[in-house]
């Protein structure tokens, strides 16, 4: 069990300044800029609420918002499954796994931007591969710069391919943790694969199936570089996420009350869901 | 059982086709990438890769990109290191309600923090340095060092410092050659992770920066903006990117699965 001791503050001293200093300082500036309207020349005039009200009944925030939901949903609807279904038939064993493993990684260690770049010329109709494939070989008019559904399709693979590995990763962490009793046992009652996977796999990846959901939902709505590369929020602002609109707002109109103001309230949300979530598959644990 | 190891093999196609692409464009020259689609380069070029060898612009940008990405996980780790301690082995005043906050900083979107983060560091003078981005990069990878390491932290049994105590430790020496030498996967990991998310961050890392720090994702935007569509030489840039991380990876090879579990499985 651990031990009261008031010391240990001072182990966690350095972190707290550190983060505190990087962390208090940018939130008390942006609620400093959320309060207020100015003109230039560092005059600033109070303007309590007024932006967040202004954020909270625009059409624009409310459609950017709408988008970002769905993006979250379609990503953790597809890459929670995929990742589950791809650790499980994964060999436990031998020379293949970490040749997989590393493999598997790879597309997350790649800086973000280039992701973007990357898909977006991998995209591109006749030069790129994928835009070669879809109109030339399958004849499917594609063309991400001009149908906004293409370019959904394309954020949505495109993160299916950056990010699903971190669903892989973890579940196949929980899946070799399982002792072979557990599978020999299962076997003598006769389960099907199935039971074997509700009853014992299941359970045993709930941890890291929480941390994997967890991670997934704050990234894929906190996204902004990929996106902003691939598509630059177009065609028209089919594809403008939530970060991506905020960015236009604060330095592409310089509205700095109004971007602050969202700030606060995207982070609100974020926090609140991660919150929900967590609650949500923790709830049965025993404390 | 055999039909079950075609669902990964598909998987790592899929994974693999984006990056080969990226690799061939790298060989072929501007002129062959615009004239239309090629499974293979047929004029096989090594200049785009000259390009970035040769121009300094190009290469301090994976310089600079390399110094801040260190400079940052040895900050991380080295503070991580005794709050994890603190936090995986005793209570204090508070400790959860700061152990959440930690975690919340993960989830702020770092578009965010771009322009107070560029008024913060400019004010103190730390703006176009390495150091800047260092120390923006901890708001994410501390709260998850610190995260790991605890979860690796809390599977060493409390009797191990119990005994080292009796044995006449002191707190720094049985730290330093005893309990970090039994959690090195963890700090392995971590130190792989800060590395990892460091490395594949620009938003910050461009925002803070002008000349002398820039970082290789900066000196691609200038390209691929300014000389029209140098696609080639953007993905030799690009293929270049991988490298680091792919080099990082092999070390960690043996604790990648648990070390992604962050020692919580």
């Amino acid at each position: 069990m651990k031990t009261e001791n008031q010391k240990a503050w001072f182990f966690v001293l350095p972190v707290l300044l550190l983060v505190a200093f990087n962390a208090l300082i940018p939130i008390l500036t942006v609620v400093n800029y959320s309060v207020q309207e100015t003109f230039g020349n560092n005059v600033f005039f109070w303007q309590g609420l007024d932006w967040f009200e202004q954020i909270l009944r625009s059409d624009r925030f409310h459609a950017a918002l709408g988008r970002q939901f769905l993006f979250t949903f379609l990503i953790l609807i597809i890459e929670v499954p995929l990742g589950i279904i791809v650790a499980l038939s994964m060999p436990r064993k031998g020379f293949w796994v970490p040749v997989c493993l590393v493999l598997m990684a790879l597309p997350m260690l790649i800086p973000w931007n280039v992701v973007g770049s990357m898909w977006n010329i991998f995209a591109l109709p006749k030069i790129g591969m994928l835009g070669y494939f879809m109109n030339d070989v399958l004849g499917i008019n594609y063309d991400m710069t001009q149908q906004p559904f293409s370019a959904w399709v394309t954020i949505i693979v495109m993160d299916v391919w950056h990010w699903t590995s971190l669903v892989v990763l973890l579940s196949y962490a929980g899946l070799v943790s399982i002792p072979d009793a557990y599978y020999q046992a299962a076997k003598i009652d006769g389960a099907s694969p199935w039971k074997v996977f509700w009853y014992i796999q299941l359970p045993k990846m709930k941890t890291v199936l929480t941390i994997a959901i967890l991670l997934r939902f704050m990234d894929s709505f906190n996204i902004y570089t990929e996106p902003f590369v691939l598509t630059g929020g177009g065609p028209g602002n089919s594809t403008t996420l939530l970060s991506i609109d905020l960015v236009k707002i604060a330095l592409g109109q310089f509205d700095l009350g109004p971007a602050a103001a969202m700030s606060l309230i995207y982070f609100a949300i974020t926090l609140l869901v991660s919150w929900l979530f967590y609650t949500l598959m923790t709830k049965d644990d025993p404390k | 059982m055999r039909k079950r190891s075609l669902i990964p093999i598909f998987y790592i196609i899929f994974l693999m086709l984006p990056i080969y692409w990226l690799v061939t464009m790298s060989f072929k020259t501007t002129g062959e990438i615009l004239s239309g689609f090629s499974l293979f380069p047929q004029t096989f070029t090594l200049d785009s890769y000259r390009t970035i060898f040769t121009d300094p612009t190009w290469y301090w940008g994976y310089i600079n990109s390399i110094i801040y990405v260190s400079l940052n996980t040895v900050i991380s780790i080295a503070v991580a290191l005794p709050a994890a301690y603190a936090f995986s082995r005793y209570r204090f005043l508070g400790d959860k309600q700061l152990f959440f906050w930690l975690l919340t900083n993960r989830m702020a979107p770092a578009a965010v923090f771009a322009l107070p983060f560029f008024q913060l560091y400019s004010s103190v003078g730390l703006f176009d340095t390495h150091l800047a981005v260092a120390l923006a990069h901890c708001l994410f990878n501390i709260p998850l060092a610190v995260w790991i390491l605890e979860g690796f932290m809390r599977g060493i049994p409390k009797e191990l410092d119990e005994t080292a105590y009796v044995d006449g430790y002191s707190f720094p020496r049985f730290f330093t050659t005893i309990f970090i030498p039994n959690i090195k996967a963890g700090v392995g990991v971590a130190a792989f992770f800060c590395f990892m998310f460091s490395w594949v961050e620009m938003l910050l890392a461009k925002t803070l920066t002008a000349v002398e720090a820039k970082p290789i994702a900066a000196t691609m935007t200038r390209t691929a903006s300014s000389a029209g569509y140098e696609l080639g030489l953007l993905a030799a840039a690009g293929t270049l990117t991988i490298i680091p991380g792919a080099i990082v990876i092999y070390f960690v090879r043996n604790y990648i699965a648990k070390g992604f579990a962050m020692g919580r499985v």
